[in-house]
């Protein structure tokens, strides 16, 4: 039984918005895990699947329109499908939209790879009145035709069936469906001819056509660099026009050819109910306040919501330490307890407790998205980001950053232009992340009375913000200076998002936020508990104290203690002292480290309760400094995860360093200032 | 062609038929919006015109938003 499982290894590919993710998920359910193409930053989801006595292993490609080398989504499409011996690629094209989808499946088969065209959304299609002849399609374009309903699970069967057929199937050449024209077609022929007999040859002839700067890069013989450039010439004099124009319309005339063959459409638009949504959605005067208003709900509930199940951990992760700190006899001392106690559990658990915050977060993320809005919410936020040299997309990210800086700098991808992209990336820090919101609520309520506390956060928030709109406006006046890209997006029909897609989503994103914290935060606990024990104090000094007073002391003696007595007076005119700037230490490797390190610093045990550190610190500090301390907190040094996102998306580390030193040196002078000012002001 | 007769997209009404002539822009650019499907001679129809800001339009059926910069660029043809 066994022996006779034939493996095979497909692709899916698709249009964003075509539903390739719901098919992928009707084929694979949770068999699926979440990765990275190999050197560049763009998501890899591989899942596997069983249909009769074949073993599928399913690769889904990113959503593109194309494959031209202008997004790195596209060139990864392209490479990894030439590169992998693939045995079928599935292209899920949108039945409702199928002209515009038909652009990619022409080049994928130019591609000459066995493939399979999932009509996805059939019955949308149909309920928008499209009639398929599947059969002449099919016979046109030569390729297998399956209609299916991903979110219903329809068709899956049939589509199992034609990839498993195909795989089977000898290899014909696909790339010869699309004819350019005699007088393109000539130049190809005369291009393959210096092409040894290669499977791609015809793609990289085409791709050179159209002076496709990724594959031209990899050519380095002269005889054909010369050969093609006369051929472009050759073709430019003719038509009048640059030769990619010219392909891309003989593509779109082919696809509309072979639609009016074989579609009809008896209804005109199949945007009759988006249309009217988007007439208040995307309203001149009443989108923005709509989009605002939806944003805070969105954060509402996620911090609503997430109250309880952060409290369960929190429990959870109080009763561990209890339970791991019984195993050894009271009042004595071992190294090991500590470091699982204070440095693991401690570390871990104070940011896995953000789990249902980032979940829920990542929840509302993909209803938007799903639905069609996040686009809307692009446009309607486009003229205010145009003012300062960015696009509507950056919106997106920046939203995200509310929530965690790490998924947020992960989202910059949708932006195709890189100065775009850096710009955004080097400032998101600066939207305050879930992370600080600790800080917030630890200091707030210790200096500020109930009726201003809403307000003082909101001033927060919008501090951050406003820095944001500064600093993203110098940089793309001086360091990132360049026009800013054209701005062009598609629209999707709204949508009803499917609960499955939603809770699918929302396990990813909390699966690699706990990855994160199994390891990089895990290694950071580790050397930070390290730093905050070593070295000891004499043991004269701890004679007579509790064990409270002990871990101050100790903290006092240790490697970040000292650090922070010795930047003392570094921090003096902000209005920090030796304390402060010790939980800063801490902050700096992740922001919700600060609230525990001040606990420490204070010697309050960790099941005292808060309100005890609170009171600590409203007698110790002024609201000035308090608030001094939360707008350093807010503006300075991006925690560790977020640096390491930063070097990994921009590609350098100098963007990383530069991005750490600049925020840190502008929370330093903003609030030297508001010290300053603040102090000068209250006499 | 004189500058003054030529039509530009940014300034049409919301439900107006337009057909595509040309873009002044770069290569790079005049290529991106060929391969969504901006070519000499397609209809296209504007959706919101919401001036200042971006624009919709539909484009064979998609709903395609295009910056106000870009535009003011396209050169149609009522």
């Amino acid at each position: 039984m066994a022996e006779n499982i034939k493996r095979i290894t497909v692709a899916l590919a698709g249009n964003p918005n075509s539903g390739k993710t719901t098919i992928f998920n009707s084929l694979t359910g949770m068999r699926q895990h979440v990765g990275n193409y190999p050197g560049v930053t763009v998501e890899k989801k591989q899942g596997f699947c069983r249909y009769q006595d074949y073993e599928l292993d399913i690769v889904d490609l990113p959503g593109t329109y194309s494959l031209t080398a202008y997004s790195t989504e596209e060139v990864v499409t392209r490479n990894f499908i030439i590169e992998q011996k693939l045995d079928v690629v599935v292209d899920v094209v949108d039945a409702s939209n199928i002209e515009r989808n038909l652009y990619l499946a022409v080049q994928l088969m130019e591609l000459n790879v066995p493939m399979v065209l999932a009509f996805n959304m059939s019955d949308i299609a149909r309920q928008r009145g499209l009639v398929f002849d599947i059969e002449k399609l099919s016979i046109l374009l030569g390729v297998k035709i399956v209609q299916t309903v991903g979110n219903k699970h329809q068709g899956i069967e049939e589509l199992l069936d034609a990839i498993a057929q195909t795989s089977q199937q000898p290899m014909k050449d696909y790339a010869a469906a699309i004819k350019y024209g005699g007088e393109i077609e000539n130049e190809i022929e005369k291009l393959q001819q210096k092409f040894d007999e290669l499977r791609h040859s015809r793609w990289t002839v085409i791709k050179l056509l159209e002076q496709d700067a990724d594959v031209s890069k990899h050519i380095q013989n002269q005889e054909i660099i010369t050969a093609v450039q006369n051929s472009i010439k050759h073709l430019n004099t003719i038509f009048a026009e640059e030769p990619e124009i010219i392909i891309a319309d003989r593509r779109y005339g082919f696809i509309s050819g072979a639609c009016q063959e074989a579609v009809k459409n008896t209804i005109e638009s199949r945007h009759n109910r988006s249309d009217m949504i988007d007439t208040v959605m995307t309203h001149k005067i009443l989108g923005l306040p709509i989009f605002i208003a939806l944003m805070y709900i969105v954060f509402d509930l996620t911090f609503r919501f997430g109250k309880w199940p952060m409290h369960w951990l929190e429990m959870f992760f109080g009763w561990l330490g209890q339970t791991v700190t019984g195993f050894w006899p009271v009042g004595s001392e071992s190294v090991l307890k500590s470091l699982l106690v204070d440095g693991i559990i401690g570390g871990v658990g104070g940011v896995v407790v953000f789990l249902p915050n980032i979940m829920l977060l990542f929840a509302a993320i993909a209803i938007l998205e799903d639905s069609g809005y996040m686009a809307r919410a692009a446009f309607v936020t486009d003229r205010l980001m145009h003012k300062i040299g960015l696009h509507g997309k950056s919106f997106i990210p920046m939203l995200i950053g509310f929530g965690c800086t790490v998924p947020a700098i992960m989202a910059c991808r949708i932006l195709e232009n890189r100065r775009n992209r850096i710009t955004t990336i080097l400032v998101l820090p600066l939207f305050s992340c879930g992370a600080r919101l600790t800080i917030y609520a630890l200091f707030i309520p210790a200096f500020f009375a109930v009726q201003w506390r809403g307000a003082v956060m909101l001033l927060i928030y919008f501090i951050g913000i406003t820095l944001a709109v500064i600093a993203a406006k110098i940089l793309r006046i001086t360091l990132l200076k360049g026009e800013t890209i054209p701005f062009v997006m598609e629209l999707p029909p709204y949508r009803m998002p499917t609960l499955k897609a939603i809770l699918i989503h929302m396990w990813e994103r909390g699966w690699l936020y706990l990855k994160k914290a199994g390891t990089v935060i895990l290694a950071i606990s580790v050397i930070l508990w390290i730093a905050g024990n070593w070295p000891k104090p004499a043991a004269e000094k701890l004679a007579g104290l509790n064990s409270e007073q002990e871990r101050q002391v100790s903290l006092e003696s240790s490697l970040v203690g000292r650090t922070g007595k010795a930047r003392e007076p570094a921090f003096k005119p902000l209005g920090f002292d030796s304390r402060v700037v010790t939980a800063l230490i801490g902050a700096a490797v992740a922001k919700e480290v600060f609230v525990a390190q001040m606990g420490i610093t204070y010697s309050i045990s960790k099941h005292e309760n808060v309100s005890v550190l609170r009171e600590r610190l409203s007698q110790d500090y002024t609201p000035l400094q308090g608030f001094c301390v939360m707008l350093f907190c807010l503006i300075s040094a991006p925690c560790l995860a977020t640096l390491a996102v930063t070097r990994i998306e921009t590609g350098k580390i100098g963007w990383a360093i530069f991005q750490w030193t600049g925020l840190t040196a502008l929370a330093y002078a903003v609030t030297f200032v508001v010290y300053q000012v603040g102090m000068i002001l209250s006499g | 062609m004189k500058i003054q007769e030529q039509i530009l997209l940014k300034d049409m009404a919301n439900g107006t038929k337009v057909r595509f002539l040309k873009v002044d822009a770069g290569r790079g650019l005049k290529a991106r919006l060929a391969a969504m499907g901006l070519l000499a001679g397609v209809e296209l129809k504007v959706i919101n015109n919401g001036h200042p800001g971006p624009l919709v339009i539909d484009l064979k059926g998609s709903r395609m938003v295009l910056g106000r910069g870009m535009a003011g660029k396209i050169i149609v043809k009522p």
